[in-house]
C-alpha cells in the first residue's frame, strides 16, 4: 500500500477551477518531485493534502487513514505530516530553539526536557546547533530554512512536503538547503517536493509529476522523462527551465 | 515665593489625595480596558459574522461620541434605568467601556501585523485555532501593542481628569475645590498641571524601558 | 423612566437649541482647528528644519500642551487670562487651539519628514530658496501625507469641544445639560444619547468629507493609508 494516495483532488477559487482531477501516489521512501509553470496549482495540490486548504473534491489518504473525511483528527494528521514553506513563516517571537519546541510541546505534549533535547537534535541536523539563540531576525534566509525544515522534522512525520523550498534564497544560500534536503531522500524519509531545480529533481527524485492547468500532464522516473518525454509540453517546459535556471 | 511654597504645601494633602484618586481610576481602568479590549479585538477578527459585527459597532459608537457625553450617559441617564452608580464608580465603568473600544483597534493592528504565514505553520504543525491564537498570536501582538498601549495609558491620565465633572474627587475636581476657596486659581491650576505633566512624563519614559526590555529582533518597528 | 412618546416631545421642542448648539460646537472646532492648524505647522518646522532655542522651545511647548489634561489647560487659562480681560471665548481657543496645534505639530512633523531628502537637494539645485522649497515642494506633499492624520485629529477636537461647558460657554453639551435640568433629569438618558448621536453624525460625517478629499488630492503611487487606529 502507497504511504499517500492522493484521488481525483478538485479545487475552485471563485469561478477558476485551479486544480481539475489530480491523482498520484507515493510510496514509503520515495522523493516526488513536482514541476510546472506558476499558477498551476502546485501550491494548491500541497495544502489540500493536509487540509490547509479544503479540496472541493477527491480524497487523500495517508498509511491508511482518509485525510479528507469529515470525520478524521486532522490536528493529529497535520502532525504527521511536515510542511516547509517558501518564504519559511517561521514564529517571529520564538527563537530558533523553540520554533522547533512548539509543536512538540504543544502538539505532541511531550515533556519539556524530552523536547528540548529532541529540538537541539534536529537544529544538529540541520546544521544549526550553534543558532540555536537566535531569533528569526537575526538568521540568514537559507538558515530560516534550515530551522523551519528541523521544526517539521522534529514531528517526526511520515511525510514531508515542500513548497519552492529554495526560490526565496539568494543564489549563494539555494546550496546548503539542497544539501539537508539530498541527505533526508538519503536517509529514506517521503518528500513530496515542488521545486524548479532541475539538479536536485534529476539526482534524488524517484519520480517526476508534470503539472500544468491543473492537471497532471506527464509522470514518470527522471531519466525518461529528461530524456524522452511523451508529452511535447514537457519538453518544452523542460527546455525553457534549464535555460532560465542555467541547470541541465 | 515662600507664600506661594507656603501655598502649596498647605494644600499638598488635599491635591496628594486627589493625585491618588487620578491613580486608581486610570490603572483599574487601563487593566479593565485590557482585557476588554483585548476581547473585542478577538471577536472582531476570528469570531462569527454577527458578533464580528456587533464589536464593530461597539467599537465605532463609542470612538465617535466625547468621553464627557458616555460619563453623563452611565452617570446621570443609566440612573433612569433603575441603574444606579457612585460618582467613582461611574467613571472606572465609563473610562474602561470607552479605553476598551479604542484598546481594542490597537490589538487589532497588532493582530493584523502577525504574518500570515505563520498562522498557517501553526495550523500546518496541528495546532487548534485556540492554540495558534495562544501561542503565536498573543505573544506577538502584547510587544506589538506596548507603544500604542504606552500612549494609551497617558491618554487616560489626561482624560481621567473628567471625571472631575461627575463629582469624582480626583486630582482636577481637588485643584478646583481648593480654587474655590482660596480664589489663587491661576497658582493652583499650574500645581496640577505640573503634577499631572510630571505623571505623563514619567509614566512615558518607564514604558518606553519595558517596551526595550521585552524587544524581540525583528518584531516590530526598529525603533520609534 | 418617563415615556418614550414623552421624551421625543422633549427632544422635538428642544430642537432649535439642541441645533443652535450644534452651530457653536461646529465654529469653535473650526477655531481650534484653524489655531491649531497655524501654530502646529510653525513648530513642526521648527523642529525639523530649526536649530537651537527655537527647535528647543518648539518641543517643550509640544510637551506641555500634550502633557497636561484639556480640561486643565483650560481652567488654568480661563482663570488666568478672564483676569487680564481677554473674554472667555478666546480662552478657550487659545488652550484648546494650541492644545490642537502641539498634536497637529507631530502630524506635520511626520509628514515633513516622509518627503524624501532627495528631492529638498533637488530643489536647492535649481536655486530654490529654503522658503520657496518648503513652499513648493514639501507643503503639497506634506498636506496629503498628513489628511488621514487629520482626520483624527478633527474628531478628537469635535468631541473635546464638548469640555468648555465647564467654563459655561453653551454648545451642544452644555444645551443638553440644560434640557435635562429643565425637565428634572427625567429624561437625562434619553437626552444625553442624543447628544451622543449628535456627535456622532458629525465625527463620521466630517472624517468621510475628509477622506472624499483625500481620494480628490490623491497622487498616482502615493495614495495615503485610509484607515487609522490611532486615538481619536
Ligand atoms: N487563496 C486563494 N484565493 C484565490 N485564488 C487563489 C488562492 N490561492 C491560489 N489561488 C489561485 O490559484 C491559482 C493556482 O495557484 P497556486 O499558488 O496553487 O499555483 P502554483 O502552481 O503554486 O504557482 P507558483 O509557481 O507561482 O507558486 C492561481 O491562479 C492563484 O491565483
Ligand atoms: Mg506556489
Amino acid at each position: 500500500m502507497a504511504l499517500l494516495e492522493v484521488k481525483d483532488i478538485h479545487k475552485r477559487y471563485g469561478t477558476e477551477q485551479v486544480l481539475k482531477g489530480v491523482s498520484f501516489q507515493v510510496e514509503r521512501g520515495q522523493t516526488v518531485v513536482v514541476i510546472g509553470p506558476s499558477g498551476t496549482g502546485k501550491s494548491t495540490l500541497l495544502r489540500c493534502i493536509n487540509r490547509l486548504t479544503e479540496p472541493d473534491r477527491g480524497q487523500v489518504w495517508l498509511d491508511g487513514v482518509e485525510v479528507t473525511s469529515p470525520r478524521a483528527d486532522i490536528n493529529r494528521i497535520r502532525a504527521q505530516i511536515g510542511f516547509v514553506f517558501q518564504d519559511f513563516n517561521l514564529f517571529t517571537h520564538l527563537t530558533a530553539l523553540d520554533n522547533v519546541r512548539l509543536g512538540l510541546v504543544r502538539v505532541k505534549r511531550l515533556p519539556r526536557e524530552q523536547a528540548t533535547r529532541r529540538a537541539r537534535e534536529e537544529l544538529a541536523r540541520v546544521g544549526l546547533a550553534d543558532k540555536e539563540k537566535a531569533y528569526p531576525a537575526q538568521l540568514s534566509g537559507g538558515q530560516q530554512q534550515r530551522v523551519s525544515i528541523a521544526r517539521a522534522l522534529a514531528m517526526d512525520p511520515k511525510l514531508i512536503l515542500f513548497d519552492e523550498p529554495t526560490s526565496a534564497l539568494d543564489p549563494e544560500l539555494i546550496g546548503e538547503v539542497l544539501q539537508v534536503m539530498v541527505e533526508l531522500a538519503r536517509e529514506g524519509m517521503t518528500m513530496v517536493v515542488v521545486t524548479h531545480e532541475m539538479g536536485f529533481a534529476r539526482s534524488v527524485a524517484d519520480e517526476i509529476i508534470f503539472m500544468e492547468g491543473g492537471v497532471i500532464v506527464e509522470h514518470g522516473p527522471p531519466e525518461r522523462l529528461f530524456t524522452s518525454p511523451q508529452v511535447p509540453r514537457t519538453a518544452e517546459f523542460l527546455n525553457k527551465i534549464s535555460e532560465l535556471y542555467g541547470e541541465t | 515665593m515662600s507664600d506661594f511654597l507656603n501655598f502649596v504645601a498647605e494644600h499638598l494633602p488635599l491635591l496628594l489625595s486627589g493625585l491618588g484618586a487620578t491613580v486608581t481610576l486610570t490603572v483599574v481602568a487601563i487593566w479593565l480596558g485590557f482585557g476588554l479590549g483585548l476581547s473585542l479585538a478577538l471577536v472582531r477578527t476570528y469570531a462569527i459574522a454577527p458578533l464580528r459585527a456587533l464589536a464593530r459597532t461597539y467599537i465605532a459608537l463609542v470612538r465617535g461620541t466625547p468621553l464627557i457625553t458616555q460619563l453623563f450617559v452611565v452617570y446621570h441617564g443609566l440612573p433612569q434605568l433603575g441603574i444606579t452608580f457612585t460618582p467613582f464608580t461611574a467613571a472606572i465603568v465609563g473610562l474602561t467601556l470607552n479605553s476598551a473600544a479604542y484598546q481594542a483597534e490597537y490589538f487589532r493592528g497588532a493582530i493584523l501585523a502577525v504574518r500570515r504565514g505563520q498562522l498557517m505553520a501553526a495550523r500546518a504543525l496541528g495546532m487548534t485555532k485556540l492554540q495558534t491564537i495562544r501561542h503565536v498570536v498573543l505573544p506577538q501582538i502584547i510587544r506589538l501593542v506596548i507603544p500604542s498601549w504606552a500612549n494609551e495609558l497617558v491618554y487616560l491620565i489626561k482624560y481621567s481628569s473628567l471625571a472631575s465633572l461627575i463629582q469624582v474627587r480626583e486630582l482636577t475636581f481637588q485643584a478646583r475645590h481648593i480654587a474655590s476657596e482660596t480664589y489663587r486659581t491661576m497658582e493652583i491650576f499650574l500645581v496640577a498641571a505640573a503634577i499631572y505633566l510630571s505623571l505623563v512624563l514619567v509614566v512615558s519614559y518607564v514604558l518606553r524601558r519595558v517596551e526595550l526590555w521585552v524587544r524581540i529582533p525583528g518584531l516590530g518597528a526598529p525603533g520609534r | 423612566m418617563g415615556g418614550k412618546i414623552e421624551a421625543l416631545e422633549v427632544l422635538w421642542s428642544a430642537l432649535p437649541r439642541l441645533l443652535a448648539g450644534v452651530r457653536v460646537t461646529v465654529e469653535l472646532t473650526a477655531l481650534f482647528l484653524g489655531v491649531g492648524l497655524v501654530s502646529g505647522f510653525l513648530v513642526a518646522v521648527a523642529q525639523v528644519y530649526g536649530r537651537g532655542p527655537l527647535r528647543w522651545g518648539a518641543t517643550v511647548f509640544e510637551q506641555v500642551f500634550r502633557g497636561v489634561p484639556a480640561l486643565v489647560l483650560l481652567f488654568l487659562l480661563y482663570f488666568g487670562l478672564t483676569e487680564v480681560g481677554i473674554s472667555r471665548l478666546a480662552a478657550a481657543v487659545l488652550a484648546l487651539g494650541l492644545r490642537s496645534g502641539a498634536y497637529q505639530s507631530q502630524i506635520f512633523r511626520g509628514a515633513l519628514l516622509a518627503v524624501p531628502t532627495g528631492q529638498l537637494l533637488a530643489a536647492r539645485a535649481l536655486g530654490m530658496t529654503g522658503l520657496q522649497t518648503i513652499r513648493h515642494v514639501v507643503l503639497p506633499q506634506a498636506v496629503r501625507l498628513a489628511l488621514p492624520g487629520w482626520s483624527n485629529e478633527y474628531a478628537i477636537v469635535l468631541k473635546d469641544t464638548s469640555y468648555v461647558f465647564a467654563i459655561g460657554l453653551v454648545e451642544l453639551m452644555r444645551e443638553g445639560t440644560y434640557i435635562v435640568a429643565r425637565t428634572f433629569g427625567r429624561y437625562s438618558l434619553e437626552v444625553y444619547l442624543f447628544v451622543a448621536l449628535v456627535y456622532l453624525v458629525l465625527v463620521y460625517g466630517g472624517n468621510l468629507a475628509l477622506s472624499l478629499l483625500a481620494r480628490r488630492l490623491a497622487i498616482p503611487g502615493q495614495e495615503a493609508r485610509a484607515e487609522s487606529l490611532e486615538r481619536m
